[in-house]
């Protein structure tokens, strides 16, 4: 079996294995359409009880092949994005076939060679593809000991597997790649398939360094950024200088002489050049940016009075959750908080490449989800999306939806500029930081009755909020084809539903209160270009649920960390608080005067892993300068495949999330967007990062994978928070904590 | 017009517009991977190399101003095969997540510890601020960078 042949296209035979195993000679159910990030994730299973991507593909060739040398490969349809999901899912494989993780090929994310996942987001991966080709290995290596049980003429309870190699009681050994030659694994996986005990797990649970790393660290090729494909050009794009401006014209003919330019390309308000090397690219595209004209429009919101305006558009409500009666009696406490647009950011600005070549294209990119892109393409293009191959390619970092799609759109409209060359097509920092979907805004209002013992009776709380998700599947999620002469628009933005949501996501507590009513307000109009940013709208909810939690148990004369406690009926949850509060040695806390403490949790989803965090902070009341002393995380991610690779994503949840919380928002005028770069829109560096932060894994082998990678974004910004006001007395309730606002807390 | 540069030891001539930032030579013309394009600005250090023994931002710096000083890139410290003590903290630290900061972090780092192989944490952290990451690696990078540090001691007290 070739790994290149795309699992449909392959023959399929009877496998003679097990009399157990179903054989299917239909094609696997390839979902050809978007799939939006709700339908993705968090479906009720309903027909198919296979578990993770299984459902969605069954055969176990679509994950696992094994040639007749014996070189087995893995392929996934999620991809890497920094989190080490490569590593994870080597292991997990690793550890089902029982064969050395170092000799396993894995492929990520390509429509002519893996399955449709969907995206790579909203923490899914180890849940979807990893429970899959846990699964499907298992299986695979179930049918290996069959067949080398009828090759050695013995029962397969008498065999033993070791690193790809069967061995039967009197010594006899066969490899796996003889015991496949000939056979073909394009059968469907079963339900109840035996997966190996835990207790003999060699590489699942174990720190696994990452494949990646070694190839980062020493110049090799690990980016799209570093491909360089034969003949290839160098093209950049002129981006309008504000959301809704209109190219009105552009004198282009001195640029195109200019050296190495080998086209100007306009299409209505596209506008970009293609060059022979980068650097004439970018030359070129100053030129074109001085010459270009364009009319503007004033179209953005006052941003002195944002949340007003936010407010008062039109809107859908949604309560997403209602229980018991409201009475409005007991001491009653309310609050709002609010969270301004906020960027992803990735260091390296997105890139891909792109070329048409007999008609059909093919695109490197670091897209989250090659097959939504192959569709949004196609209808760009308008060629069929079979001719369209989408190849994932690493990136820098994205943290969510970012400019990944925009950029392969761009490289693909210039490739088809200049067929047969590759062209490579980089953004430049200003067109990401003006030109990306943020984070939206929300206001989140919370209110909440205390009863004599101090223990919440009723519980109120509503959220406003954009869409979180506005990912392609069509072509008007593709900025540039918002810009063509023949453009066209982004399909009505819908909310996300529960019990993942969007703007929704952890809005309902996972705490237990008797009497509560949970409103989503969304709001479909957007001023400025918004979608997924990590966590989506968990960030703020949780920003807001668990600094409200403080201000209850503050009113309620009790410990916060006591406080959750009491309203906390998951036993997982409450352990992953003790193990926090007990690491932190929350109760020997001594106050000392500018210093706080602060504590948080969340389960992500209230169905990924469960997370919590706790800070020390000192508070400088004059320079309005937060500094974290100690960070203390505990987390429970099911079972751990690489607990160094959770630890790894919590370390940098929190920091990331500290820089959100600390320093972050987009700023802009009523035409342009303000925040350009990082002078304008400052993150954390060195000196902001907390002097230690420690995470401590909660391991439960045997239990369900649980998505780890967003698990920290909320619960950071709550203990920050809650810190904060523990050092100074006074609550802050607008995100960022930024020194400005610091100072005005401190009466300065 | 033709450029000399001397690049991790070796001497490469280089035929472009002397107002090239040293970056897109690097990249386009020798092929060299480590250093990356970040923001073109100065503000985020992505593209660190050393010339000179000092960190310089080479998207800001044109070829012509290089003036025959010695340039050393990521690919200057070690291979795949033979890491040199500063991709080996790195690998050991497992001092990445995204990665693509590292090879700047480390050309940083690099020229503190040729400069001051005694400098303290307070130290490194002082030097690695013009330095921007964003999956919030940073606490492993200053492990991996005080690792460094140490082998090099280590290794010169041998």
């Amino acid at each position: 079996m070739s790994p290149d042949a795309p699992a449909s296209m392959q023959r399929r035979r009877f496998v003679r294995a097990s009399g157990a195993l179903i054989v299917y000679f239909s094609v696997a159910p390839r979902l050809g359409i978007a799939q939006k990030e709700a339908q993705n994730v968090g479906k009720t299973p309903s027909q198919t009880p296979l578990p993770g991507s299984l459902k969605t593909e069954p055969f176990l060739d679509s994950w696992i092949r094994i040639d007749e040398k014996g070189n087995v490969t893995v392929l996934t349809g999620k991809a890497e994005l920094g989190q080490g999901i490569k590593t994870a899912l080597i292991q997990v494989a690793a550890e089902e076939l029982v064969v050395n993780p170092a000799g396993i090929t894995l492929i990520t994310a390509d429509t002519a060679r893996t399955a449709n996942e969907g995206y790579t987001a909203g923490s899914h991966s180890m849940q979807d593809s990893g429970t899959a080709i846990r699964h499907a290995a298992a299986q695979v290596r179930e049918i290996l000991f069959a067949l080398a049980a009828a090759r050695l003429n013995t029962t397969t309870d008498q065999i033993t597997a070791t690193n790809g190699t069967m061995r039967g009681k009197e010594g006899t050994t066969i490899g796996y790649g003889e015991l496949v030659a000939g056979q073909n694994l394009h059968v469907q996986a079963t339900t109840g398939g035996r997966l190996r005990d835990p207790a003999e797990h060699v590489f699942v649970g174990k720190p696994w360094r990452r494949i990646d790393i070694p190839a980062k660290v020493t110049g090799g090729v690990a980016y799209i950024q570093d491909l360089r494909l034969e003949r290839m050009m160098h093209g950049r794009v002129i981006r309008p200088p504000s959301p809704l401006a209109k190219l009105r014209e552009i004198a282009s003919e001195p640029i195109e002489k200019m050296p190495g330019v080998t086209k100007v390309v306009r299409d209505g308000s596209f506008l970009a050049v293609v060059a022979q090397r980068e650097y004439e690219a970018v030359t070129a595209m100053r030129a074109l940016a001085r010459a270009a004209v364009w009319d503007e429009t004033a179209s953005l919101p006052d941003a002195q009075s944002l949340y007003a305006a936010f407010q008062a558009f039109p809107r859908e409500n949604y309560t997403i959750l209602d229980q018991g009666i409201l009475s409005g009696s007991g001491k009653t406490i309310e609050a709002t908080y609010r969270r301004p647009f906020q960027l992803h950011g990735s260091i390296g600005p997105s890139c891909a490449i792109a070329q048409l070549e007999n008609d059909s294209y093919t695109v490197w990119t670091h897209s989250q989800g090659v097959y939504p892109l192959r569709n949004a393409l196609a209808e760009m293009l308008a060629v069929p999306k079979e001719q369209i191959r989408c190849i994932h390619v690493e990136g820098s970092g994205c943290y969510g939806h970012n400019a990944a799609d925009d950029v392969a759109a761009d490289a693909a409209l210039l490739a088809r500029s200049v067929p047969g060359i590759p062209v490579r097509v980089q953004w430049m920092r200003e067109d990401e930081h003006t030109w990306e979907p943020y984070g939206p805004p929300m206001i989140m209002a919370a209110k909440a009755a205390l009863d004599a013992s101090g223990n919440v009776s009723e519980w109120q709380y509503e959220v406003w909020s954009n869409t979180h998700s506005t990912r392609p599947g069509a072509a008007g999620n593709l900025l540039a084809a918002t810009h063509l002469q023949q453009a066209f628009t982004a399909p009505p933005p819908k909310p996300l539903p529960q019990p993942e949501g969007g703007g929704d996501r952890n809005a309902i507590p996972l705490y237990t209160f008797p009497n509560a009513r949970v409103v989503h307000h969304f709001i479909p109009q957007m001023p400025l270009r918004v979608s997924a940013l990590r966590s989506l709208g968990a960030y703020a909810n949780v920003f807001a649920l668990e600094s409200f939690m403080d201000e209850l148990a503050l009113a309620a004369k009790l410990d916060p960390v006591e406080f959750r406690l009491r309203h906390m009926r998951d036993e997982r949850a409450s352990a992953v608080i003790r193990r926090a509060a007990e690491r932190f040695e929350w109760a020997k806390y001594q106050k000392r005067p500018g210093r706080g403490r602060g504590f948080a949790f969340a389960r992500y989803k209230n169905l990924g892993a469960y997370a919590a965090v706790a800070f020390d902070v000192e508070v400088q009341r004059e320079s309005g300068l937060v500094r974290v002393r100690r960070a203390v995380a505990a987390v429970d991610s099911g079972e751990a495949v690489n607990p160094d690779g959770i630890r790894n994503q919590i370390e940098g949840g929190i920091v990331q999330s500290l820089s959100w919380t600390l320093a972050e928002e987009v700023t802009f005028d009523r035409t342009r967007i303000t925040s350009r770069d990082w002078g304008g829109y400052p993150i954390l560096r060195f000196s902001g990062v907390p002097d230690s932060v420690e995470v401590n894994v909660i391991d439960r082998p045997g239990q369900p994978f649980l998505g780890t990678g967003e698990a920290t974004q909320g619960p950071t910004a709550a203990a920050l928070a809650n810190a904060v006001a523990d050092a100074m007395g006074v609550r802050i309730r607008d995100l960022p904590l930024s020194r400005s606002r610091i100072r005005a807390a401190a009466g300065l | 017009m033709t450029i000399s540069l001397s690049i991790n030891g070796s001497m490469h001539n280089v035929d472009a517009d002397p107002a090239t930032p040293l970056l897109y030579v690097l990249r386009d013309e020798l092929r060299l991977n480590g250093a990356k394009f970040g923001c073109g600005l100065g503000q985020c250090g992505s593209c660190t190399v050393m010339v000179g023994g000092e960190p310089v931002f080479s998207c800001l710096m044109p070829i012509s101003s290089i003036a025959g000083r010695p340039i050393k890139t990521v690919e200057g410290l070690g291979t795949l095969d033979k890491p040199g003590p500063m991709q080996r903290a790195f690998i050991e630290e497992q001092a990445a997540q995204c990665g693509y900061c590292i090879a700047g972090m480390m050309m940083r780092a690099q020229a503190l510890l040729e400069k001051n192989a005694a400098a303290t944490d307070a130290d490194i952290r002082r030097h690695m601020q013009p330095n921007l990451c964003r999956c919030g690696t940073h606490m492993r990078i200053l492990r991996a960078v005080r690792r460094a540090f140490d082998f090099t001691k280590s290794e010169t007290q041998k």
